[in-house]
C-alpha cells in the first residue's frame, strides 16, 4: 500500500433510496414521511425499490466490494455513485460534493476526472483500435492526440497489452477486452474506479488472474474502487471491506473476516458457509487470552513458545503448531504476548458452526 | 343502396391544394427555382464533360467507396448507357436521384434520430410514413404537379416523399439498436451529448444507416423513372415515350439502362456497407 490517508472518505452514501415505477414520487413521499418498507411500497404503490436506505462510506485507497445476487440492487447502487441513476431520496457525496446537485457540466467533469467505470459487458467501441479505445475517455475530455495516446499506451502497458495497440476489440479474448476496459478507466487517472461485475463473464482461471492483477494494480496506483460482484469468493479475494446486499438492502458491511466470523443474519451465514477460512481468519480472532491459557495449562512457560503476529492466518498458525514441540503458539504484538493460539482454538476456527449444531442434535 | 354514403377526402383536399397554390405561390416558386437551378447546374457540369472523363471519375469514385470489381461494373454499365444512345438521359436520371436522395436524407435523418429518442414522435410519425409508403405514387404526383407544374420539380418532390420513409424508419432502428452499455459508457466518462452522438451512436448505427441509404436510393430511382410521366426528363421520359408511341425498342433500351443504373447504385452503396463492416473487423 502506498502512503494514503486512509481515513478520508471519498464516497459517502447517506440513506440513499432508488424507487422505480410510475408512482415513484408518491412512494418516495410515503417512505420519507411514514418510513415504509420495501414490501409495503410494492403493495401500496406498485413501485419496485431498487435500493433501500443504503449507507456506506468508501475510504481513500480502499477496495470496497458490494456482493449480492442478481436483483439485489447492487448494479443500481453502483450507478447511483456516479449518477448514471439519480437517487430518489438521500444523498451521495463524492469527495464531499453532493453529486445530486451538480450541474450537467460539473457532473461531466466529475465523471471524467474523478470516477472511472468498468462494465460487465466491457463496452468497447468495435470500430476503434485498442489504443483508441483506451484513449477514448481522454479524447472526450479534449486532450490532444499525442498526449492522450501516450497516456493510453502507459495505461495499456500497466495491464500488459502493449503489443496489441493497433488491434481491434473483436480480435481480443474476453479477458484481454476487459483489460482494455480497465486501461481506459485508469487512463483518465481517476481517484475512484467503479467496477460493475467486470469479471463475471470470464472463465474461472482468467478471472482469478485478473482479480489478483486488479487488486495489485489498484493498490500500486493508490486508487479506491467499488467492486460489484455476485461471487463471495471474488469479494473476499479483492475487497478490503465487503457489503452484502439483499433485496435492495445492505445487510452487512465489514471485512471478510468479520463477515465470516460474525454473519449478521442467516442469509449471510448461508453464504459464508462454504468459504474456506484458512487465509481469512487471523490469529487475533482465534487466540485465547494469556490468563485463560495459564489457567488451563499452568505448567507451560509462555515465553518459550514459538511466536507469531496477530495478522498471521490460520494456515500459518497450523504450520507453526506443527513445527513446534508444544501445543501452543504465542501471539506477539509490540513485544508483548497478547494471546495464545491453541490447537483447540484452531480447530474451532476452521469449523463453520454447522458441525457444532450436528453434535448437539 | 349505400350510394349516399361516400367519403371523399378529395372534396376537401382539392380546395386545400388550391388554397396553398393561391396563397403560397412565391414560396413554391422559390423552392422550384432552387431545385431547378441546382439540377440544371449539376446536369450542365456533368454533360459538359466528355463521357469518358465522367466514366473515369465514376470508376475512381467506385474504387474509393467500394472495390475493384464494382469499379469494373460501373465502367461497363456506363459504357452500355453511352452505346445505347441514352447518355444524356442517364446523366439526368442519376442527377435527379442524387438530389432526391440528398433531400430525403436531410429530412429523414434528423427526424429519425428524434423518433428514436422520443416515443411520442415515433408513434406520431408511423401512420404518416405508412401513408407515404402505401399510397400509389401517382396520387401524390397530382398535387405536386398542381403546385409545381410539370417538370423535374414535382418529380423530385414526389420522389422525396417516397424516399423518406425507408431512410427514416431505418435511422430510427439504427439508433435504437445502439447498445445501451455504450451509451452508459459515454455518460460515465463524462462525454457531452454531442460527443456521444458523434463518437458512439453514429459509428454504431452506421451499418443500418447505410442499409437505409441503399433502400432510399433504389426507391428514389424507381420513383424518378415513374416521374417521367410528368415530364421529369431522363430515362423515365424515354420509357414514357416508348409507352405512348408503343415503340418496343425505345422502351426496352430505356428499361435496360434503368436496370444498369439500379445495379450500379445498389452495388456502390452495398460496397460501402461491406467496406464498413470489414474495416470494423480489422
Amino acid at each position: 500500500m502506498t502512503t494514503v490517508n486512509s481515513s478520508e472518505v471519498l464516497i459517502d452514501c447517506q440513506s440513499v433510496w432508488k424507487v422505480f415505477g410510475d408512482n415513484a414520487p408518491a412512494a418516495i413521499k410515503a417512505i420519507s414521511e411514514r418510513g415504509l418498507t420495501k414490501k409495503e411500497v410494492l403493495q401500496e404503490y406498485n413501485c419496485v425499490v431498487g435500493v433501500s436506505d443504503a449507507n456506506l462510506q468508501v475510504r481513500r485507497g480502499e477496495i470496497f466490494c458490494i456482493m449480492g445476487l442478481s436483483g439485489s440492487g447492487k448494479s443500481t447502487l453502483i450507478r447511483l455513485l456516479n449518477r448514471l441513476i439519480m437517487p430518489s431520496l438521500g444523498k451521495v457525496l463524492v469527495k464531499g460534493r453532493d453529486i445530486g446537485s451538480l450541474k450537467a457540466a460539473d457532473l461531466r467533469q466529475m465523471r471524467a476526472r474523478h470516477i472511472g467505470m468498468v462494465f460487465q459487458s466491457v463496452a468497447l467501441l468495435p470500430h476503434r483500435t485498442v489504443l483508441e479505445n483506451a484513449a477514448f475517455g481522454l479524447e472526450v475530455q479534449g486532450i490532444p492526440l499525442a498526449e492522450r495516446n501516450r497516456t493510453a499506451e502507459m495505461a495499456l502497458a500497466k495491464v500488459g497489452l502493449s503489443d496489441w495497440l493497433k488491434r481491434y476489440p473483436g480480435e481480443l479474448s474476453g479477458g484481454m477486452q476487459q483489460r482494455v476496459g480497465l486501461a481506459r478507466a485508469i487512463a483518465s487517472d481517476p481517484e475512484i474506479i467503479l467496477m460493475d461485475e467486470p469479471f463475471s463473464a470470464l472463465d474461472p482461471l482468467i478471472r482469478r488472474q485478473l482479480q489478483d492483477e486488479f487488486r495489485q494494480l489498484t493498490k500500486d496506483l493508490g486508487k479506491s474502487a467499488v467492486f460489484i460482484t455476485h461471487d463471495l469468493d471474488e469479494a473476499i479475494r479483492i475487497g478490503d471491506r465487503i457489503a452484502i446486499m439483499k433485496d435492495g438492502l445492505i445487510i452487512q458491511v465489514g471485512t471478510a473476516e468479520e463477515i465470516i466470523l460474525k454473519p449478521a443474519d442467516p442469509y449471510v451465514a448461508q453464504f459464508v458457509a462454504g468459504i474456506s477460512r484458512l487465509h481469512l481468519v487471523k490469529a487475533h480472532s482465534v487466540m485465547t487470552s494469556v490468563a485463560e491459557f495459564q489457567q488451563a495449562c499452568p505448567g507451560v512457560d509462555i515465553r518459550a513458545l514459538l511466536r507469531t503476529n496477530p495478522e498471521a492466518d490460520i494456515d500459518e498458525l497450523i504450520t507453526l503448531t506443527m513445527m513446534s514441540d508444544r501445543d501452543a503458539v504465542a501471539v506477539v504484538d509490540d513485544d508483548t504476548i497478547v494471546g495464545i493460539v491453541t490447537p483447540r482454538g484452531l480447530l474451532r476456527s476452521v469449523s463453520d458452526g454447522h458441525t457444532a449444531e450436528l453434535a448437539h442434535a | 343502396m349505400n350510394g349516399n354514403i361516400v367519403i371523399s377526402p378529395g372534396a376537401w383536399l382539392a380546395p386545400a391544394v388550391d388554397w396553398l397554390n393561391l396563397n403560397f405561390r412565391p414560396l413554391f416558386a422559390f423552392i422550384s427555382y432552387i431545385i431547378e437551378s441546382t439540377l440544371g447546374g449539376i446536369n450542365s457540369v456533368l454533360l459538359s464533360m466528355p463521357p469518358y472523363a465522367l466514366v473515369a471519375l465514376s470508376v475512381v469514385f467506385a474504387l474509393v467507396l467500394a472495390n475493384r470489381r464494382i469499379a469494373v461494373l460501373v465502367a461497363l454499365a456506363m459504357g452500355f448507357c453511352y452505346v445505347a444512345g441514352l447518355w444524356e438521359a442517364t446523366v439526368q436520371t442519376v442527377t435527379l436521384v442524387t438530389i432526391s436522395v440528398v433531400v430525403s436524407v436531410a429530412i429523414a435523418f434528423p427526424l429519425g434520430v428524434v423518433a428514436s429518442r422520443v416515443r411520442f414522435v415515433e408513434s406520431a410519425l408511423r401512420p404518416v410514413l405508412d401513408i407515404m409508403q402505401t399510397v400509389p405514387p401517382w396520387v401524390y404526383l397530382i398535387p405536386a404537379v398542381i403546385i409545381f407544374s410539370l417538370g423535374s420539380v414535382p418529380a423530385i418532390i414526389a420522389t422525396v416523399i417516397y424516399g423518406v420513409p425507408p431512410m427514416l424508419r431505418l435511422t430510427t432502428l439504427a439508433f435504437k439498436q445502439v447498445p445501451k452499455d455504450l451509451l452508459e459508457l459515454g455518460q460515465a466518462i463524462g462525454a457531452t451529448r454531442r460527443a456521444i452522438l458523434v463518437k458512439i451512436e453514429l459509428p454504431a448505427a452506421m451499418p443500418t444507416l447505410l442499409v437505409g441509404l441503399n433502400q432510399c436510393i433504389l426507391l428514389s430511382l424507381a420513383m424518378v423513372v415513374l416521374a417521367g410521366l410528368v415530364g421529369a426528363g431522363g430515362l423515365g421520359a424515354e420509357v414514357t415515350r416508348g409507352l405512348t408511341r408503343m415503340e418496343m425498342g425505345v422502351g426496352l433500351r430505356a428499361g435496360l439502362a434503368i436496370v444498369t443504373v439500379a445495379i450500379v447504385l445498389d452495388r456502390l452503396s452495398r460496397g460501402a456497407i461491406q467496406r464498413h463492416r470489414t474495416s470494423k473487423a480489422g
